[in-house]
């Protein structure tokens, strides 16, 4: 076998509060005489105690380098959580945006002392208008979900300005991540569900059907999440808005796309990325990430406060009197957009399109390979991933024994029980960062895993194997809930 | 392109394989018209040294990161421990993703387990979440959190000496959610919520959202605002921005707050712009369940070993769609990592010793100014590290001109409250030694036209 495989070096670590010492100090701050300061202060003010560690830097040190080797990341290897674009992050977006020249700039800053800063956020909001064919953009949310509540916001907004109130619903298909419903609800929509057909699609007729004056549009992930691209997507578009409806994009899988065909020029009209997967910034554990959003000219007004505009060559913050609103402090997670601009020029208008296209033989490549061991309840063709599912697995193996025998074999699981419409999903995005060895190694472990199920079940059933914790109790986590440590534990 | 592992070779077998000619025929189920012609308006590749001209040459342009500054309100520069930044930067932290598996994900989830312990202590609240976002959308989601515990209430009353962006954020998120929601006006002596404003909270009050330090600096009537809220039966929703104060400030739990939220930038996390800092949320055990956000809680594997897992999950997007407690599916897990370093390294003598460092300092120079420059103090009262004054001309020409001296001299409050035209809040921290509050008081006596 040429697959990684797992054994590891790991050090056994207590909970942080466990290895505090009274009288340790981790800190160093200049020597001043504090004695009586706090008398600044009148005694009702003041708090009484305060619980957290007494450590030594080495002892704080230890204890998350420690912790670090208990995850698995990218860099250690391959990370095919569908959906989530887990794709390289370069090192040296990292080293940049660590100069104090950035982070050190205060938010207040006037403008005239902010022009670098200003300037790449005016650059960002063009050059991610221009790579999803939109007229603007917005830079403010800090996620995803972010996004799409921004971009739903904007389109309450809109039908709020037409003075349009009967349109309540939104169109959401059952593929879609929860997200999206939540988003909506959020925004105060009622949430219409879209069933797929037999391809795993939206169907005209089906759309046709629920389409009239009370809906304010629909949500689409464009390819979907079974990695499927609506090849209707002009028909669905066209027809959406000749109902008077918006139709919004969800950026999750914009990997597929990204400088190949933009979703502006398909007729969505609002649309989320997530930073943090197609441009690249890192997904830090689950965060930060960022959700800017693109509009269509006619969305313009309703973007959040504030943005950054030029004039005669000063770039500054202006706001819009239509405006949704501002939706979070400040301009958003603007460390996250330093290097998502770095990505950008990294690839420039040369390369951008080959991250999508070799996104997409990747994941077709997997597909290829794997199709005769794995089953495919979809059989349209599909873009940057694959989703299969456990239906025709022996011994009563399910996804979740899949995934775990995967990490025995060095991999992190991909992402497994999603989309809702394939009972026991598997969906892989490989992306673009990995070599053929690499997917062909994958391979080899996913075809392993699908023999071993037959001739040797208790593997597979009783994986993983090679970590230093198996299968917690999540029934007991949720049923007792312990959030926090307490002494005496 | 450096980060493209497949050769040319290989693509050919791989197209093989699949049993197509070209990549473009993997792209057959788009539209042939929208597929991209020409080249997008964007700049052509750049090498990594070009690269590190590029941004060196914008960052200079950030004149302000170099200049003594007493900017705050809500964006907090203090020092932040070397480990922090180490520490965050393995790459098993900042590469991996949300720990949907927790047996190769125990790093983050026991972090943010740890995370969860040091938020819920330093508030003094039973429970915190994984993070939000930032301080803003926390108060936000407590403000519809309190909305959906408080079914037969309508109106949701929010002191007008919150951040105003933090005002903002709620009304977006809110305002067609509620049916009202009204400010507690301030009292021009004190600059806290007015005291006959209290008289608002009522049996009709959803919540009461109060900030303490306020973003004058103030620290409001905590146990008044309190004792009135609870008569009423509103929830009571603190918001803290400058999350050091908790060194030594009475805490969230000391009044008896129901849902306590805040933002943990100054927590070891550099100013970068405003974001990302960490959206903190903390409520009472029996709201537990109400909460919006990822969770992290104990329990033990399949061989009886202590571990860590998502939970209680029951209540998010994921799972329930559009009935769940809120539509957020991340958390900002590294910065709730950093924050963590930050409070496991100075531990508890080390949050009291800053805070008392920020306290003296904001006495000190507030002392000076009101003896030494035309300026007044603003409000009577206790503030932490940050107070106003004002300017005896335009508190914008006093900034201005002391922006030509290489001094961000704090924020003009006229940008958010009209009438107040000549006030600055100023706000100093441990960062700042005695020869730069001297510094300052100096020139902001010249600017604003000598001595008293």
């Amino acid at each position: 076998m040429s697959y990684p495989g797992m054994k590891d070096l790991k050090l056994k670590e207590s909970v942080i509060f466990e290895r505090s010492r009274e009288g340790r100090r981790g800190y160093s701050l200049p020597e001043e005489n504090l004695e009586g300061a706090e008398n600044i202060l009148p005694a009702e003010l003041r708090r009484a105690d305060l619980d957290l560690p007494e450590l030594s830097e080495v002892d704080v040190v230890r204890h998350y380098t420690r912790l670090s080797t208990y995850n698995y990341s990218l860099d250690h290897g391959f990370y095919p959580l569908g959906s989530c674009t887990m794709k390289y992050n370069p090192k040296i977006n990292e080293k940049l945006v660590r100069n104090p020249q950035f982070t050190e700039l205060h938010p207040e800053t006037p403008a005239p002392y902010a022009q670098g800063t200003l300037k790449i956020m005016f650059e960002m909001q063009r050059m991610l208008a221009e790579i999803g064919g939109f007229a603007a953009c917005t830079l403010n949310p800090a996620a995803g979900a972010h996004g799409e509540y921004t971009g739903i916001g904007i389109i309450r907004s809109y039908f709020d300005k037409m003075g349009d109130k009967k349109r309540k619903k939104i169109i959401i298909p059952d593929s879609a991540h929860g997200t999206n419903p939540a988003s909506c609800a959020l925004n105060g929509f009622e949430v219409v569900v879209l069933q797929s057909d037999e391809h795993g699609k939206v169907n005209l007729d089906t759309l046709r059907s629920l389409l009239n004056d009370e809906v304010a549009g629909i949500m689409l992930t464009n390819p979907n999440t079974l990695g499927v691209f609506e090849s209707d997507i002009l028909a669905i578009t066209k027809m959406v808005h000749d109902a008077g409806g918006l139709v919004y994009g969800d950026g999750a899988n914009m990997n597929a796309l990204l400088g190949v065909a933009r979703p502006g020029d398909m007729g969505i009209d609002v649309l989320h990325y997530n930073l943090h997967k197609t441009f690249s910034t890192p997904h830090g554990g689950g965060g930060p990430g960022a959700g800017p959003v693109g509009v269509c000219q006619k969305l313009v007004e309703f973007l959040p406060n504030p943005f950054v505009v030029e004039k005669d060559g000063l770039y500054t913050f202006n706001d819009s009197d239509n405006s949704m609103g501002r939706v979070r402090s400040f301009y958003g997670n603007m460390g996250v957009t330093l290097k998502a601009f770095i990505y950008i020029l990294e690839y420039g208008k040369e390369h951008l399109g080959e991250t999508a296209q070799n996104a997409v033989l990747n994941a077709n490549y997997i597909k290829a390979c794997l199709r005769d061991y794995y089953h495919l309840k979809y059989k349209s063709d599909t873009l940057h991933e694959v989703v299969f599912d456990d239906s025709e697995m022996p011994n009563h193996i399910t996804t979740m024994d899949i995934a775990k025998a995967l990490i025995d074999r060095g991999y992190h699981p991909p992402t497994v029980y999603f989309p809702l419409i394939v009972h026991g999903a598997l969906m892989i995005e490989p992306t673009e960062s990995e070599s053929k060895e690499t997917l062909d190694e994958f391979i080899e472990a996913m075809i392993d895993i699908a023999e071993t199920a037959k001739t040797n079940p208790e593997n597979i059933l009783n994986a993983p194997l090679n970590t230093a914790i198996s299968r917690p109790d999540e029934t007991l986590a949720a049923r007792k809930p312990v959030l926090k440590w307490t002494r005496g534990e | 392109m450096r980060y493209l592992p497949i050769t040319d070779k290989e693509r050919k077998e791989m197209l093989d394989k699949i049993g197509v000619k070209s990549v473009s025929d993997l792209f057959s189920p788009l539209p042939q018209n929208v597929l991209l012609k020409k080249e997008l308006n964007i700049p052509s590749a750049k090498s990594e040294p070009e690269l590190e001209k590029i941004m060196d040459e914008l960052g200079r342009e950030n004149t302000g990161a170099n200049m003594l500054s007493f900017l705050g309100g809500g964006c907090y520069k203090h020092h932040c421990p070397a480990l922090v930044d180490q520490m965050i930067s393995r790459s098993e932290f900042y590469t991996s993703y949300t720990p949907y598996q927790p047996e190769v994900s125990q790093g983050t989830l026991q972090a943010i387990f740890e995370f969860q312990t040091m938020i819920a202590n330093l508030f003094k609240m039973d429970v915190a979440n994984a993070s939000m976002y930032d301080g803003a959308t926390a108060a936000a989601e407590a403000v519809l959190m309190s909305h959906k515990i408080q079914t037969k209430r309508h109106k949701v009353l929010i002191a007008s000496t919150v951040n105003p962006q933090y005002i903002q954020t709620i009304r977006t998120y809110t305002g067609f959610v509620v049916d009202s929601i009204d400010l507690l006006e301030m009292d021009g002596a004190t600059g806290c919520v007015a005291e006959k404003e209290l008289a608002k909270i009522d049996e009709d009050t959803i919540c009461v959202v109060f900030q303490y330090p306020n973003y004058f600096g103030m620290i409001e009537n905590i146990r008044k605002i309190s004792e009135v809220t609870h008569e009423k039966g509103a929830l009571l929703i603190p918001v803290i921005t400058e999350t050091t104060a908790l060194g030594i400030l009475a805490t969230p739990g000391d009044i008896d707050a129901d849902i306590a939220v805040g933002d943990g930038q100054a927590l070891g996390i550099p100013v970068n712009f405003g974001g990302p800092g960490v959206g903190l949320f903390t409520c009472k055990e029996k709201y537990m369940r109400k909460m919006p956000g990822r969770l992290i809680g104990q329990t033990v594997d399949k061989n009886g070993n202590r571990c860590f897992v998502l939970t209680l999950s029951a209540r998010e997007q994921h799972i329930k769609r559009e009935k769940a407690t809120s539509n957020i599916c991340s958390n900002q897990g590294l910065m709730a990592t950093a924050a963590s370093i930050y409070l496991a390294t100075m531990g508890k003598e080390g949050m009291k010793e800053v805070a008392l460092m920020n306290l003296k300092r904001a006495d000190y120079l507030k002392n000076r100014i009101e003896k030494e420059t035309p300026c007044k103090v603003a409000f009577k009262g206790s503030n932490y590290n940050e107070f106003t004054i004002l300017t005896p001309g335009c508190a914008c020409c006093a900034l201005k001109a002391l922006a030509e001296k290489g001094i961000l001299g704090g924020i003009a409050a006229k940008k958010y409250y009209p009438e107040l035209e000549n006030a600055i809040i100023v706000n100093t921290t441990e960062i700042h030694s005695y020869e730069e509050l001297d510094k300052f008081v100096a020139a902001l006596k010249e600017v604003t036209g000598g001595a008293k």
